[in-house]
Formats: structure tokens, sequence, C-alpha cells
């Protein structure tokens, strides 16, 4: 994980057309880690929420052959179950509900040594053109980084 | 059974902050009931999810942004039942 840069996923497990499983290992020592919070530093549950959200966009983006963008539009319920600290090896799952026409919908979990840290139901995403080309390169270029061929 | 347009209706009321009794078969979604695109597409989930179908919204939008169809084709609330009970058909067809 580089927290400050948003790259959540390190390493694509598995995937096929409706999961995927991959790995995030929490770094050491970040700038967010100083400040959330200072001598306690801790995982904030909105990137811990962004790690399930990236792990669905993987999934949305292999399903659609990176032809489109998975955006992040709402969730419905989510537990954040325990703490996360520094130089945790995170497993992160993305199972697909539901695919409409210009959204998709995703349940996804995080565990840690096969114990539950967080869950959200019902992830909802549009599914869009590229805004930009640049961002479209940019999603492959993460992808074949994370081991996951476009 | 209740019918497709009580069935969407009871979605929309429990989706949003619709009250039931003021959605009429003559009411259009966004104009009238005030529903935007985050909750339309929330509607939409609980419509597929319920009929077992698969709204083709990005169609729908195409062919009004185009000019091909009038809004009301698809937004007002008896001819979205009408086009659900046709996915519905269709698919019980096919």
């Amino acid at each position: 994980m580089q927290l400050e840069y948003f790259r959540m996923i390190d390493r694509v497990v598995s995937v096929d057309d409706g999961s995927i499983a991959a790995e995030a290992v929490v770094p050491e020592a970040s700038p967010v880690l100083e400040g959330h919070f200072p001598g306690h530093p801790l995982v904030p549950g909105v990137l811990l929420l962004e790690t399930m959200a990236q792990a669905s966009g993987y999934l949305l983006l292999a399903r659609l052959g990176f032809s489109r963008m998975a955006f992040l539009i709402g969730n419905k319920e989510l537990k954040l179950r325990r703490f996360v600290r520094p130089g945790e090896r995170l497993s992160v799952t993305a199972r697909l509900v539901h695919e409409g026409s210009g959204y998709a919908v995703t349940d996804a979990a995080i565990t840690g040594e096969g114990k539950r840290i967080c869950e959200v139901r019902e992830m909802k995403f549009s599914l869009a053109d590229f805004p930009a080309p640049e961002l479209a390169a940019a999603m492959r270029a993460q992808a074949e980084r994370i081991g996951l061929a476009p | 059974m209740a019918s497709a347009f009580d069935r969407i209706a009871d979605i929309i009321a429990e989706t949003s902050d619709v009250p039931r009794e003021t959605i009429r078969p003559e009411s259009h979604v966004i104009e009238d009931l005030g529903i935007d695109s985050l909750d339309f597409l929330d509607i939409v989930f609980a419509i597929d999810k319920a009929f077992g179908i698969k709204v083709p919204v990005e169609t729908w939008t195409q062919e009004v942004n185009s000019g091909a169809a009038p809004a009301s084709q698809y937004f007002v609330m008896e001819n979205l039942a009408k086009r659900i009970e046709e996915l519905v058909a269709a698919k019980s067809g096919g």
C-alpha cells in the first residue's frame, strides 16, 4: 500500500468473472499514519473502504476489458471491526452482486490472518467511459503492476 | 400479485424520500417526484432485483438525449411500468 498515493492494492491473487482476491500490506511508516493518529497509528477507516472499492474496481475493470472506468457512488453498510496497524498484511476480496445497465454492485471484505477486519455490502459503481486517456493508461499500468493483466 | 406500477411505486417510496401516496401514474419520476440520477440508480437496482431483469437505462438515456424518444416514454410512471412489463414479458418469452 502507498497510502498517500491511494495505491491500496499490492497484488492480485486471483480473479474470475465474479470475484477477486488481492493482497495489501500496510506500510510501516506514512504521513497518513503520522496524522492518524499521533502516537497511535491506524489505517483510516475511509482508506479501508477505499481498499475494498479498489478491489471491486479492478474486478469490474477486468470484466469490462478495461473499456470503461468504475466510479464509486455509494454503499449500503460498512462495518469496521478492529484497528489496522502499520505492517499488517491484508487479504482483500470482492464479489459481484449485480451488473446493471451503466452500474454495478459488489460486496467486499478485508481479513487479516484469517480473521475479519471489515466488510461492506452493496458498493455501487457507475460504469462510464474513461473521461481522459491518461486515466485509462494509468489504470492499465496499475493493473499490470499488481498482476492483473489488462 | 400487485401491478408493476404498484411494485415500482413501493420501491420508489422505500428507496427515496418520496411519500407513496404522491406517486401517481402520471407522475414524472424526475420532474414531479424529484428523483435525481443517484437515487434513480438505487431504484433501478431494486427494480432489477425485484423483477429479475436488467433495465436498459443507458439505452433509454441515449434515446432521450439524442431526441429519438421523449423522456416521458421512460420516466412517467405509467410508461415506466409498461416498459418494465415489456422487459419481464420479453424475458419470459425468451
